[in-house]
């Protein structure tokens, strides 16, 4: 009888073991807040060039991020790509005629949506379009800009 | 030459024979797996023997396996002044590949070949056709028990290793080579998903673990009843659950993250 009382206890120990360490990779490692934000409102906005965006790239405000990317599709009619935003709750008054860009953090790193806010009174709602946006740096663009530029300015 | 062919052909009936029988094995086992849970002290004892004791191997294992990922992810990191990328790293590789298929192969090495083992004996001491004479039926009684743990315990176990390599990484990542741990914490924060990453790192071990203990008790149970047979049948489970581990990890990865 002890002997399996022992036994039922470690195997109870080990079990639970399991189960946190399941929890703390959930909790610790992943994004697990980020699962919970489907009940904001979504904006869309239209960019020249997404360049590397993914969907659920940070959407960020002044480095605070207010949201993420939740769709990303080409318009059929102007050949824009047209980006879905799905902003959290909490950030209810952004205004209207907030402007969007495309940055990449670091040199190489990963693309996100930078907004910039606008002075308009009245805010973003679900299904607005930001209509101000700038569309991502493309890297071989800008160095061949820079070429051109450099053998126009040695004539 | 004929005697060749024929020798080939008995060969490829004697495998293919095989085959079939450890495919009625697993459907026998699996219509026992309900019934157990009306006597389910069977299967913590199995729970115990096969799970509890290879939580120490594992997390030792787990813990030296994180090190050296952060070490040598350090190194190649630093290069690319990327170092704050590490616990990415760690974390991504632990739960998408190391964490269930390094802990699948120690299972089979600590927890297959005993399962083998224990039942190759049982049947050369003809304990199975004993109970099967006393109208018990051994996989009810003996094999579903231990195929249930080895399925249960393999993604705790899996769990354990993923969560205490990240802990050895950021030891050596944060104690010894200094890396920032609010960086290493929150990029691994934002670059793992908890269904993308971690839910499909379980899946894989759950797979693992089922086919690691089908084949343990597979090759015990068709084992030829003498002590050499046993022998051999126990090296035959370490073999082929590597190979299955192995190949099912490059069709799981295929499909989960081959898009």
């Amino acid at each position: 009888m002890m002997q399996s009382k022992s036994t039922e206890i470690t195997v109870g120990m080990f079990v639970a073991a399991g189960i946190a360490a399941l929890f703390v990779l959930a909790m610790k490692v992943s994004n697990l807040g980020d699962l919970t934000e489907e009940k904001g409102y979504q904006v869309t906005a239209e960019f020249g060039n997404v360049g590397g965006l993914k969907v659920r790239s940070a959407v960020t405000m002044a480095g605070v991020r207010v949201g993420r990317v939740a769709d990303i599709s080409l318009d059929p009619k102007t050949f824009d790509a047209k980006v879905t935003l799905n902003m959290y709750p909490q950030f209810n008054n952004i205004p209207i005629d907030t402007s969007a860009s495309i940055y990449t953090a670091g040199l190489l790193g990963e693309q996100y949506i930078g907004l910039v806010a606008g002075a308009e009174d009245e805010s973003l709602k679900n299904g607005d379009v930001i209509t101000l946006t700038q569309p991502a740096l493309v890297l071989e663009q800008v160095i061949g800009q820079f070429l051109y530029s450099k053998a126009e300015g040695s004539d | 030459m004929i005697n060749y062919i024929r020798s080939l052909g008995r060969w490829g009936l004697g495998s293919f024979e095989r085959l079939g029988r450890a495919h009625i094995f697993l459907v026998a086992m699996l219509a026992g797996v309900p019934g157990l849970f009306l006597r389910f002290s069977l299967v913590i004892q199995q729970l115990f023997s096969i799970g509890v004791l290879s939580v120490m191997l594992i997390l030792i294992s787990g813990l030296f396996v994180g090190m050296v990922l952060g070490l040598q992810g350090y190194n190649t990191l630093v290069d690319f002044g990327a170092e704050e990328s590490l616990g990415v790293m760690v974390s991504l590789s632990l739960v998408r590949e190391l964490g269930p298929v390094v802990s699948a192969l120690l299972f089979a090495g600590r927890a297959g070949s005993a399962l083998t083992a224990e039942i190759g004996l049982m049947k050369s001491t003809e304990q199975l056709s004993g109970m099967e004479m006393m109208a018990v039926d051994p996989i009810k009684r003996i094999i579903a028990p231990r195929f249930l743990a080895g399925i249960i315990s393999m993604p705790l176990l899996a769990a354990i290793f993923s969560a205490v390599g990240v802990l050895g990484g950021f030891l050596v990542g944060h104690g010894l080579l200094g890396v920032d741990d609010g960086a290493f914490w929150s990029q691994m924060q934002a670059k793992t998903d908890l269904f993308e990453d971690i839910f499909n790192g379980v899946i894989k071990s759950v797979v693992f673990g089922l086919v690691v203990t089908w084949i343990a008790l597979f090759e015990g149970y068709d084992a030829m009843p003498t002590s050499e047979g046993v022998g051999r049948a126990t090296t035959r489970t370490v073999v082929h659950s590597a190979f299955a581990i192995l190949g099912l990890d490059f069709v799981l990865t295929a499909l989960m993250f081959g898009d």
